[in-house]
This record gives structure tokens, sequence and C-alpha cells, in this order.
């Protein structure tokens, strides 16, 4: 199921709109990493953007510049993953509702509430009559759409899809989850993540999209050669075989993995995983961390193909993400999983 | 890839019933679900119609085996899901590779808004177990582990087509060779949100809906679950029962007009339906009824029905609205009318499209008025249209 | 009723978040819909709640939306003509 990925578009906690691959990492403090948003006027036509709220912008902007690199001014399909939609309109809704007592509602906020709203605006403003699906599946938001733009692909459906991974962090929903005590109660520098070794990780948000396509080109940052995910693995044991055989069926092993990229976010208990695993199957890896740049949260993978796509590209492993001195890999291995629960496995190798 | 994918087990629960055979008998009585709302509580009552299921969440529980205490939107899932599995009889479904695709619009979202009245006052306040499942796919994950189902699991939310998608997603998964078995469908329950939401819209038709008349008003709001199993040729092989039918075509386009409204000529709509004939190799003569979008909304009705007109030109297939019966159930639509779209064709009926007085002036066609039997009915085209221009048409074949 | 289409225009441009466009840019003949301000069905129904709120009209047939919101004035005009005389 190999697929070229031909371009991409950022919208994170760091300076990755424009292009630009960790070139200056941004320090954030405290529990919370919220994007840097660039200025959507000569972006987004601005009779739209009015009605926008944060995470549609930034949706839109990210797809928009994932296009416009990849010279496909209208894609055969859309594919979009969110696990929390577009929490901001929810929150507008829901609180104007509450206060007013059902009276006196408008329906901006519901409308744009709706969780395919962001690829459904794509295609209004792109004119794409084409194939558009929105998933909404937790830690496999971003995955289930990668799969399902993979599968078009093969199927001859389409030549090139635009896929995407969006999810935004709310003053509420922030608050929600704080909680939950999913977030660190001390006040950390992201850069510091790795190194306080407590309970907790940090609240991330980001938009990146790429743009899929089954025929090579001769500026591809990178190939996705195979995408896998797995749902509450029963043991580590369990864990360990997914992977071995992920990778089988790809007939390489953990040794031909140039670098593994695993989503570490700094929680004790979360990254228990991650070292078991490089006392185990990964012990012979060099491995790299995303986190600390984006935040957890559910379609973070996105951001972590956006980094192994951008290591291949630059043939760069910028030391915020590896100390692991393995310079021009060939083959990045991607390992995610979000609460123990959702799993995911990306296989990324150079053109 | 073009090895057929058969459907095997069917589950609904709706206003008109809580299982299969009492939608059934619904639908052959001509017997509405819509009336007064007894469940939700909300300012709207006794002023909007809907079509609630009549159950509580108490009742829903204790058939479901899930505490009541969570969304009633995982409640009415599992007891469809858990009918369309009992139903398609799978004997060592350990053994195969099974999936659970379900689709929903606003997920656990009538607890969240209990949540919310106690977080908006304080937000230390509000039982965190309400919004724990606040998340679509959260309700999803409740079902599936009920059911045992962990291979495949995921959710689709494309508004009205949600579960039309999602039974989409489940075929072409089957035919990739990745999965042998997918629970496809979805749920939604009626919460304050969506009714008032869709109120803000001025959509809502303060009587009962009338699809498809020159003189519509709006639509119900509804709410429910449909399900259907999907199985492989080799698991159909296994099986000692026969297959409703097949789903023999489906598409999805976008209508690229407007973040809400359907294009006047209901663009979307048509090259859904022509590439789900296309998908099929079917023509549009082939097609014997067509199970409507038919909200009951004038921009909806008069899209779907200008679509229809440039697509079948002359030779209009059957056609009726069932949310005449059901209301319109947003995320659980495709499911529920996926689910009598198979019984169609394997008891040879048609549904009447109630309450058509008027028909529409500008359509050359009326949709049924009354319940038919004895019609040969082999192929159904089912069309679920959604908010962002999300527009998709299934086909279901006998086989 | 110079004082109403001020206010009116202000609390549009609020209602309906209309970035970059000041009281001044909004004649008060001048179409709100289509090629005038280029308002849509969507608006339209803000513009209700927004009569609703600001001035305690109920415009319950939305099909009179055109009528009563083809400009500014003609709102006014309306709520002259409908508000509730206190």
């Amino acid at each position: 199921m190999k697929t070229y990925i031909r371009a991409t578009g950022n919208i994170s906690p760091q300076k990755s709109f424009g292009h630009q691959f960790l070139t200056d990492v941004i320090e954030h403090t405290g529990d919370r990493l919220t994007c840097i948003e660039p200025d959507y006027k000569g972006i987004i036509d601005v009779k739209l953007i009015r009605r926008m709220s944060r995470i549609i912008k930034m949706g839109v902007a990210a797809a928009m510049e994932c296009l416009q690199e990849s010279g496909v001014t209208v894609p055969d399909a859309i594919t979009t993953g969110t696990a929390y939609g577009c929490l901001e309109d929810t929150g507008v809704f829901l609180t104007k509702m509450v206060e007013h007592n059902e009276e006196l509602l408008t329906p901006t906020a519901f409308i744009q509430s709706t969780h395919n709203t962001i690829g459904a605006q794509i295609a209004l403003m792109l004119q794409c009559h084409h194939y558009n699906n929105a998933f909404v599946h937790r830690g496999f938001s971003f995955e289930s759409a990668l799969l399902d733009g993979m599968l078009l692909l093969v199927e001859k459906e389409a030549n090139n899809v635009l896929v995407g991974g969006i999810d935004e962090i709310t003053n509420i929903s922030h608050s929600i989850l704080r909680r939950m005590d999913l977030y660190k109660r001390q006040q950390i520098s992201n850069l510091d993540l790795f190194t306080t070794k407590t309970k907790g990780t940090l609240a991330g948000e980001g938009a990146a999209f790429f743009l899929l396509a089954n025929e090579s080109s001769s500026n591809d940052y990178a190939t996705l050669d195979a995408l896998h995910t797995f749902y509450k693995p029963i043991s580590i044991k369990e864990t360990e075989q997914q992977i071995v055989s992920f990778l089988s069926a790809q007939s390489i092993n953990v040794n031909d993995i140039d670098l593994i990229i695993t989503g570490r976010n700094g929680d004790i208990q979360n990254d228990a995983v991650y070292d078991q695993l490089q006392r185990s199957i990964f012990k012979n890896n060099s491995a790299g961390n995303y986190k600390h740049l984006c935040g957890e949260y559910p379609t973070s993978t996105a951001f972590a193909l956006w980094v192994a796509v951008n290591i291949i590209k630059t043939a760069v492993v910028p030391v915020v993400i590896s100390k692991a001195i393995k310079n021009k890999p060939k083959k990045i291995l991607i390992y995610n999983h979000y609460q123990n629960i959702h799993h995911s496995l990306l296989l990324v190798s150079a053109c | 890839m073009s090895s057929p994918v058969f459907v095997v087990g069917l589950g609904a629960i709706s206003a008109i019933g809580n299982n299969v055979a009492e939608c059934l008998t619904a639908l052959e009585t001509e017997a509405a679900g819509i009336g007064e709302i007894k469940n939700l509580q909300t300012v709207h009552r006794g002023k909007l119609p809907v079509a609630e299921v009549k159950l509580t969440n108490e009742q829903l529980a204790t058939r479901s085996g899930l505490p009541a205490t969570i969304s009633r939107t995982a409640l009415l899932s599992m007891l469809a899901a858990k009918e369309a599995l009992d139903d398609a009889a799978i004997k060592d479904l350990s053994s195969l590779r099974t999936g659970f695709i379900s689709a929903n619009s606003v997920g656990g979202m009538d607890k969240s808004e209990d949540f919310f009245a106690e977080f908006l006052v304080d937000n230390t306040k509000g039982k965190l177990r309400n919004v724990v499942n606040h998340e679509c796919g959260a309700v999803t994950e409740l079902v599936a582990d009920k059911l045992g189902i962990k291979n495949y699991i995921t959710t689709i939310s494309t508004a009205c087509s949600s579960s039309a998608n999602a039974i989409f997603l489940a075929a072409r998964l089957i035919k990739h060779n990745m999965l042998d078995v997918v629970v496809a469908g979805g749920t939604d329950a009626l919460t304050k949100f969506t009714l008032n939401g869709f109120n803000t819209l001025m959509i809502l038709d303060q009587q009962f809906c009338k699809p498809f008349d020159e003189n519509r008003k709006g639509l119900n709001l509804g709410e429910g679950a449909g399900y259907v199993v999907l199985v492989s040729e080799k698991v159909m092989a296994s099986l000692k029962k026969e297959a409703y039918c097949t789903l023999s075509g489906y598409a999805n386009a976008n209508d690229a007009y407007h973040q809400t409204a359907s294009s006047p000529d209901g663009t979307g709509s048509f090259l859904a339906m022509t590439g789900a004939l296309e998908k099929s190799g079917l023509k549009p003569s082939d097609i014997d009824y067509i199970n409507l979008h038919g909200t009951g909304t004038q921009n909806n009705d008069i899209a779907e029905g200008t679509a229809i007109k440039r697509l079948f030109t002359d030779r209009y297939p059957k056609m009726s609205s069932t949310k005449s019966f059901t209301g319109h159930t947003l995320g659980a639509c495709g499911g529920l009318e996926a689910v009598f779209s198979a019984l169609a064709i394997k008891h040879g009926i048609i549904y009447p499209n109630l309450r058509l007085e008027t028909p529409m002036t500008d359509l050359p066609f009326v949709p049924e008025r009354k319940f038919l039997q004895n019609i040969p009915v082999k192929n159904v085209m089912s069309n679920s249209f959604g908010f962002g221009g999300n527009c998709s048409s299934l086909i279901f074949s006998k086989i | 009723m110079d004082k109403l289409i001020a206010n009116l225009k202000v609390q549009i441009i609020e209602q309906l978040n209309l970035q970059d466009t000041k009281p001044e840019d909004i004649g008060d003949d001048q179409p709100l819909f289509n090629e005038g301000l280029g308002l849509d069905s969507i608006d339209a129904l803000e513009l209700i709640v927004l009569l609703q709120q600001h001035y305690k009209i109920k415009l319950s047939n939305a099909e009179d939306g055109p009528k009563v919101f083809k400009s500014v004035k003609t709102m006014a005009e309306y709520i002259t003509e409908h508000q509730p005389k206190v």
C-alpha cells in the first residue's frame, strides 16, 4: 500500500507554517502548547473567515499550504481526522443554550460545530465535488483518515488525496481535561518534558495536512509504506507481536529501521510502554521524540508524520528530535499510543 | 476487489420500534413514531414534535446490559448492533477479523449537556463521568468493548450521511481483505444541542413532517440506531443462512455549494447516485426503489428531487422517505434506512411516504403513498445527504 | 430613525462578525444580501435573532426575511413599525 507524500502543510506550536522545519525551536512554559498561527488574510477569503473558529482556520490554512506545495488545485479526495472536532463552536453554542435557557440562539456556532466542517470548508473553497470523509475516533482519528486515503489510492478511485489531522485545545476542554489529571501540575518548559519523570503530560494541538499520491514525482518528501493500528493490547507482549508482524508484513525487521519516533509524552505511566520496548524489541534502535514540541493530543501522529517526512527529505535529524546521531535515515518507524488504548504504527521511507 | 459483500444481519431501534420486527410492523401498518417530547428535558416540549425511542435510559440499560448513566447514544447503539450481530448468527466470530464501524453526530452530548449546566456555574463542578464519553469515538468504544470487537474500530461523523459512509467504508475494508466481518451503521440520541441547533436553522416543522409535499415545512428530529452486518464471500459460504442482499454500489460526493444548504440542482446528490450506479454496474432503470433522504425541508426535497429527475429522466422507480415514520435520526439515518432497504428486498415490499397530500409541482414523479407488497424488488438505492455538502448513496441488490 | 439606522449598522457588524467593515461602509439603502454586502441565508437567520434580542421583535416566518432584510433602512422601518410600545 505504498503511497507518496508529495506535500505537507502544518500549523503547530512550533514555527511549522511556511515549511520551516524546527530551525528555531519554540519553548512554551505551562501545561499547554498553543499553535503559532499565521495571518490568515491572503490565505482564506475574508467572507468565509468571519464565521471560522480557530480550528477551522488552522485546518483550512494548513490544507491550503499543502495543496499549494503539491501543485494540485483540486484533490481527488479529502479525508480528515479529529477526535474532538470543533470544540470552540461546540462550547459557544452549549454555553448560550444553557445561559439563555434554549432561547435566542443563533445558527453559526451550531453549523460550524459539525465534525466534518473543516473538510467541507476546504471542498467549498476549492469547489471540490469529490469524496469527502471525516473520522472522529479518538486516538485513531488521523490514522483512520490516512487509511481511507491510502485505500482510495489503491482502489484507483483517486490519484491524490488530501489527508489531515486536526485538534484544538479550548479553555473549556483544557479545564475539563486538567480535572481528569492528564496534565503536569508543576509549571515546566516543554523542552524539559522528558526529564521531570512525573505524572502528567502537556496539552497540545495542531493541524497537519498531507497530499498523498499513488505515483512518484521528482519532489516527494518520502513514501508512506504502511499503516497499522491496534486497539487495547492485552499485554506488552501483544504490542511487541503487533509491531514485529507489522514490520514482517513489509518484509523487514527492526534492524532495518534507522530511527524510531515514539509518542513519549512525559507521563511516567504512559512512557513505561516505550521504556519496555526500548529494553526489548527496540533495544538496538535509535529513538526520537516529538510530543515535547506539539504536546499530547489524539491526532498528534499527524505531527509525527510531518517530522518523519521532513527528516527524510532534509536528511537531517534535528537534535531536538533525537540526540542519537544517525544521519540520513532511510527508514523511519513512528510508533505512538494514545492512553495505551489506541496504538499506531506508520512506516516512512526515503523515495 | 470486485468480490461481493453480503448483508447477513440487521439491527434497528427507532421511534417506530425497539427492534427490526417492530419497525417492520410499524412500516406495514403505517404507524409513524412522531409525537410530543417525553424523554428529553427541554423548553421545546409540547411545541416541537420529535420521533423519540419509546424507552427510558433505564429501560435501554436493562435491555443492553450497559449502565443507565452512560450516553443514550451508546445505549441505542448497543441494542441495534447486538441485534444485528445476533441476527447474523456467525459462529466462531472470535476466529474472524471483525470490525465495528459506527457513526454518530454528537457523541455523548446528551450527558455533556448535563455536565455543562453545572460546569458553567463553577468550572470545578459537574460530574466528570458525564463528559468522559463526550467524544464521538467514545460512544463507539463503549459498544465495541461490550460486543467484544477489537480488530478494527472507527467512527465517522459527516452529519446526516455519517452512517451511510460507515457502511460504505466497511464494505471497502472487506473487499481489501482487511476484515472478514463488519458491524456497520450509526446511532444518535436526541439532544438539546441538536434540537436547538436545527431550531436556529428554522427548518423544524411544528407539525408532523411532510417529505416531498409541496407544502412541506421542515423536518422532525428523531433518534435511533441502525446497523448491518457485512461479510466477505468466504464467510458467507460458511454461514447456514441466506443473506438479505449484497451491498453492490456506493459513492460519496460533495455538493460544495453551502455549509448547510443543498445546491438547487442537487449536484452532490446527483454525483453520489451516479457514482453508486457506476460502482454497481447498474443502469438507472435497474433501480426498483429509492429510500429517499427526504427530510421534509424545502431545500433538501427539491434538490434531491431535481437530481432524481435528471438521473432517471422518464422511468422513475418507486420511492419514499421513511423519515415520515422515524423522523430524521441524523447520524443513524443511513444505518436505519440500510436496514429498511435490505428488508424491502427480502420481503418484496415498498414503504409509504406518509402525509403526502400535494405532490411537488416541480417534480414529474410522486413518491408511494401506500404500503405495497408482493413487488419484485431487486435493487434499492438509499440516499443520505448531510451538512457540509456530504452526499452518499448506497445500492443494495438481491442475490 | 437615523439613530436606529446607526445602531443597526453596529449591531449587524457585531452579530455577523463582519471584520474590516465599518458602520460608514454600509449604505442605508445598500442591499445586504448577494452582490451588496454579500450576506447569505445563515446571516438572515442571525439577523432574525438580532431583531429578537435587541428589539423584541419575533419574525416567525423566515420567508419574510428577504423583504425585511433588504437594506438597513428596510430593517429600521420594520422595527419602527413592529416594535412593542413601551
